[in-house]
């Protein structure tokens, strides 16, 4: 694996398969008594956190806990305004600090890639969402879900429904599910679907009924309001209408089909309440996960004294 | 009292060497070596030779053009000195070869009054390294809602035809109308910087597949090539001249065609970052690469060098932006759109246009010397090499080659595209009617 | 070096890296039946016992012994894994490792009396991590340590309840043990010249040990 997860483009099908492999590992820390191993003790990782996410700062901060890291949590509100003094300031002070990995939030797309590769610090850099770019470990928490309910992704079909051109997770998935098999329909009014997407490798569709009935699982993206104003779609009322998954459309899944968001939903907007709390939806499962999928990604990266080698090359020693 | 030049085994134009004396700010004499063996001045050659007190320049080897003209250069003061100021950005124009820019208005304050172009061209007098003729802002303030005193910028010391709000379009049809009209009566010319607002709120980069990847807001070339059309009629229109300013796609340049081939007094520049550098460059998320307007695709590139060498696009124009280190050490979104480009200019038109086959030598001095100082009205300037003309001369070699190094320019700021990259060519010497303001690739 | 055991008619088959074979297939289900009836005897039956293999071979090895206790004392001791990976004391001397398979039985280990089953004693290390692990995990009545092979060379105070051979070995030679389950085959050989150690694709070939010696 590379020093860097900067996106989910750089991992190999060999990679992304390892950190699967030891998040199912690490899962079952949960269900002991003592949720901690000590594989990270006296590592330090950071938080920094320039966008508000409860949820994913709290997945990212449990995971490196339940590794006995230290972790130092900062955050930034970076408005538009505040120039890169904050970015590079701020990482230079970690690096004064010692801090062997910073898992990094920023709205600004390509925020880690500064932070990875300016030459400020040599940390390992987790992206942990950047603008409108990545969020691959989403993508990989979304995978491992997936692969628990599904087994293999190889020829899988996943839709992914909603607001695409703004999604980080869109893209992130659509990057690793196609690593690992799986073929991605992206399903969004044209106005929701990024210029040149026909050359992501994936096939798109404006009707959600098509698409449905064939998909193993789907993705609902959420979708703002705001963007009713600046005329991505007219009102809230047609954009449920047209690409909300609701009771109805829920039952044109196949019956294996599970049903998944990246929160924070909106109830009533891309999905129903019933279909947000039926025995299809791994919605919640998704946030369990996300501790055990970060928890590989930070022990892959930080727990030795390099990143892992890749599956087919690290394999056993002689005892003992 | 001035020094007299004499410039030994020149080739003017990229032609047969030639020796040119250089007196009283003009080219006094101008003697065809020919068969001559050119040497240094131990040898009696003519007048030339044997006028005393001449200090000789050897330009064996060396390309003569007529003093270079910039029609779009930032010199950012007043308002931005840590990032540039009218001595050190005459300086760096000198050194690239240039006898004359035009300072582009979106100062602080802006230049939209007698006062601030008159400051800005007593600046530029003062420095002495290369004429400055500031460009008048179009709109009070570019905001774009009332017409600055035009009439008055005109009148000033500074003499002012060139008017653009550049930094931002005059997007208003009717204000744009009545702009392009209100300038015949000074024989101005409207420099539109075509950037259709609401199309292009935030965006980032080029809107194309990478655009969609990297997760950076796009820049669709529809928001150029509306404004230039629409423009282009307006003019026509109106019977007035229109110059588009930095062209960057190849939808815009075949708009210009057609606009040209229908006989309106349209003209355009192109900078020099928009024939080499692409796109892709965004991938690295250095914000170096950020423009306005963008970098585009390779195909873009193309179509613009086609323009550039078949006349469509008249003049290269540098838009010289400088910034301080802090407005592009940080993510692409926080950083300030804009490249250096005097220093480098001459160079990159050598390797995009020069040695692809593109252009001559007398191409070159057509594009970067004649037709900007037509457009800007200059009398001076863009002048055949003969005798008897003002002496704006420029001495390239062609056959040097470096490596570009940041830490060597002229210019305060450091933001150029091309550290690291190997370019062509060199200038030796520029002369300022007469007087050199640049010797042996230094100033002089 | 001891004599291993002779065998009448059939020819030991010559081992792939030009070692010496110490233990064929028959000796050790004998090794393994005999280690069963010593843990039965030191612990006066099956009660509350739980074996626990340390992956990857530890694990098939604590199977077969449970399986021949199962038809000794007719009990079903309960198995599981533990794998040591994050407690190794030289983790951070190389590429974080993959991790390998931890499956505590239903009954956890409080309580019980765990018996650690791996194929190779050497340095020790490895039951330490073993023991750390099995700290986090629950609270054992007592650990004790089964092993197919003791090779020497102890760089801890560990010491293992129940040993299939003692093999003493001179740091130089190298022990690799192949089980079915894993290996395709049943054996226990030495190998006289440092081996470089890569992994071959079927995983047969053990690494050199990076506890180096």
């Amino acid at each position: 694996m590379k020093r860097h997860l900067l996106s989910a483009g750089d991992l190999t099908r060999a990679d992304a398969e390892l950190v699967l492999q030891t998040a199912e590992e690490l899962r079952s820390l949960a269900d002991r008594p003592i949720k901690k191993l000590p594989a990270l003790r006296g590592r330090t990782v950071v938080n920094l956190f320039f966008e508000d996410s409860t949820r994913t700062r709290i997945s990212f901060e449990a995971a490196a806990k339940r590794l006995s890291a230290d972790v130092i949590n900062f955050s930034a509100k970076g408005s538009s305004l505040s120039k890169g003094e904050s970015l590079k300031d701020t990482s230079l002070t970690l690096e004064a600090m010692g801090a062997d990995a910073v898992v990094v939030r920023h709205w600004a797309s390509g925020a880690p890639h500064l932070l990875a590769n300016a030459g400020w610090s040599r940390s390992s850099v987790v992206n942990a969402g950047d603008g409108t770019h990545e969020h691959p470990t989403q993508a990989l928490l979304d995978a491992f879900t997936m692969w628990r309910h599904l087994g293999s992704l190889d020829g899988r079909r996943v839709a992914i429904v909603g607001d695409v051109l703004h999604s980080r997770v869109a893209r992130s998935n659509a990057l690793l599910l196609k690593t690992l098999g799986a073929e991605v329909t992206l399903v969004a009014p044209p106005t929701l679907l990024p210029v040149g997407v026909e050359g992501w490798d994936v096939e798109t569709s404006y009707d959600i009924d098509a698409v449905l009935p064939k998909a193993d699982v789907v993705m609902m993206l959420r979708v703002q309001r705001e963007r009713m104003n600046a005329a991505y779609f007219p009102t809230v009322r047609e954009y449920s209408r047209r690409y909300g998954l609701d009771g109805r459309r829920m039952d044109t899944l196949q019956d294996h089909t599970i049903v998944m968001h990246p929160g924070p939903m909106i109830r009533g907007m891309e999905i129903t309440a019933d279909v947000a709390d039926s025995h299809r939806s791994v919605i919640v499962e998704q946030v369990t996960n996300g501790v055990a999928v970060r928890m590989a990604v930070l022990y892959l990266l930080l727990g030795g004294s390099e990143p892992a080698l890749s599956l087919e090359a690290s394999g056993e020693e002689e005892g003992r | 009292m001035s020094t007299t030049y004499v410039v030994t085994g020149a080739r003017i134009l990229g032609g047969e060497p030639a020796d040119l004396v250089i007196e009283d700010g003009v080219i006094a004499e101008i003697i065809s070596t020919g068969s001559i063996h050119r040497s240094t001045s131990s040898t009696t050659r003519g007048a030339g030779a044997s006028r005393a007190g001449a200090e000789v320049v050897d330009a064996d080897g060396l390309v003569a053009l007529p003093g270079l003209v910039d029609l779009h250069t930032h010199l950012r003061e007043p308002g931005r000195e840590d990032a540039e100021t009218v001595e050190t950005g005459t300086r760096a124009a000198a050194l690239g070869g240039f006898t004359a820019v035009h300072a582009m208005a979106n100062t602080d304050p802006v230049a939209d009054t007698a006062g601030v172009v008159e400051q800005v061209w007593r600046l530029g007098r003062e420095a002495g390294n290369c004429d400055v003729f500031p460009v008048g802002a179009v709109t009070v303030g570019l905001a774009g809602e009332r017409l600055a005193e035009l009439g008055a910028m005109a009148d000033s010391a500074a003499r002012v035809r060139v008017f653009s709000d550049d930094g931002k379009c005059v997007s208003d049809a009717v204000l744009m109308r009545r702009a392009l009209e209100y300038v015949k009566a000074f024989d101005g010319v409207i420099a539109q910087h075509a950037q259709e607002p609401r199309l292009t709120e935030d965006a980032q980069m080029n809107e194309g597949e990478l655009s969609g990847r990297l997760g950076l807001r796009g820049w669709p070339a529809v928001a150029e090539e509306a404004v230039i059309a629409r423009d282009c009629l307006l003019a026509a229109h109106v019977g007035s001249r229109l110059h588009v300013c930095h062209v960057s796609t190849a939808g815009s340049v075949e708009i210009l065609r057609w606009a040209k081939a229908k006989g309106w007094n349209v003209t355009a520049e192109v900078c020099p970052h928009h024939l080499l550098l692409t796109d892709d460059l965004a991938a690295t998320y250095d914000p170096i690469y950020k423009v306005n307007p963008p970098l585009r695709s390779a195909a873009d590139v193309q179509a613009l060098r086609e323009g550039l060498a078949d006349g469509t696009i008249d003049a290269v124009a540098t838009d010289h932006a400088p910034h301080p280190h802090e407005d592009k050490d940080c993510e692409w979104q926080a950083a300030a759109f804009g490249m250096l480009g005097l220093e480098t200019a001459l160079s990159v038109v050598q390797q995009t246009m020069v040695d692809a086959g593109l252009l001559d030598w007398a191409g070159v001095a057509e594009r970067m010397s004649v037709k900007p100082a037509r457009i800007g009205r200059l009398a001076d300037h863009g002048r055949p090499l003969a005798e008897g003309e003002p002496a704006n001369v420029v001495l390239y070699d062609p056959s040097y080659s470096r490596v570009v190094d940041g830490t060597e320019l002229a210019s305060l700021s450091r933001n150029t595209p091309y550290v690291g990259r190997e370019l062509p060519g060199r200038v030796v010497a520029t002369f300022l009617r007469g007087t050199p303001t640049v010797l042996d690739g230094k100033q002089a | 070096m001891a004599a291993p055991p002779a065998t009448p008619a059939t020819a030991r088959p010559a081992p792939a890296d030009g070692g010496r074979t110490v233990l064929d297939p028959r000796d050790i289900s004998r090794a393994l039946t005999r280690i069963a009836h010593e843990i039965l005897e030191r612990n006066k039956g099956a009660d509350d016992l739980v074996l626990l293999g340390i992956p990857s071979r530890g694990v098939p090895l604590a199977r077969r012994v449970a399986a021949k206790i199962a038809s000794v004392e007719g009990v079903d001791v309960p198995v599981g894994s533990l794998d040591v990976t994050m407690y190794r004391d030289d983790l951070r001397m190389r590429p974080a490792r993959t991790l390998l398979r931890t499956d505590i039985p239903p009954g956890g280990l409080d309580g019980k009396v765990v018996v650690l089953v791996d194929d190779v004693l050497f340095s020790g290390r490895t039951i330490r991590a073993a023991l750390d692990a099995m700290n986090d995990v629950g609270r054992p009545q007592a650990v004790q340590l089964a092993v197919l092979v003791d090779r020497g060379h102890r760089e801890l105070p560990i010491r293992a309840d129940f040993v299939g051979k003692n093999l003493p070995t001179s740091l130089v030679e190298k022990v690799s043990v192949r089980l079915e389950e894993v290996d395709g085959e049943d054996s226990v050989t030495i190998a006289g010249m440092v081996s470089t150690g890569s992994t071959t694709r079927d995983g047969s070939t053990t690494r050199d040990a990076e506890e180096a010696r």
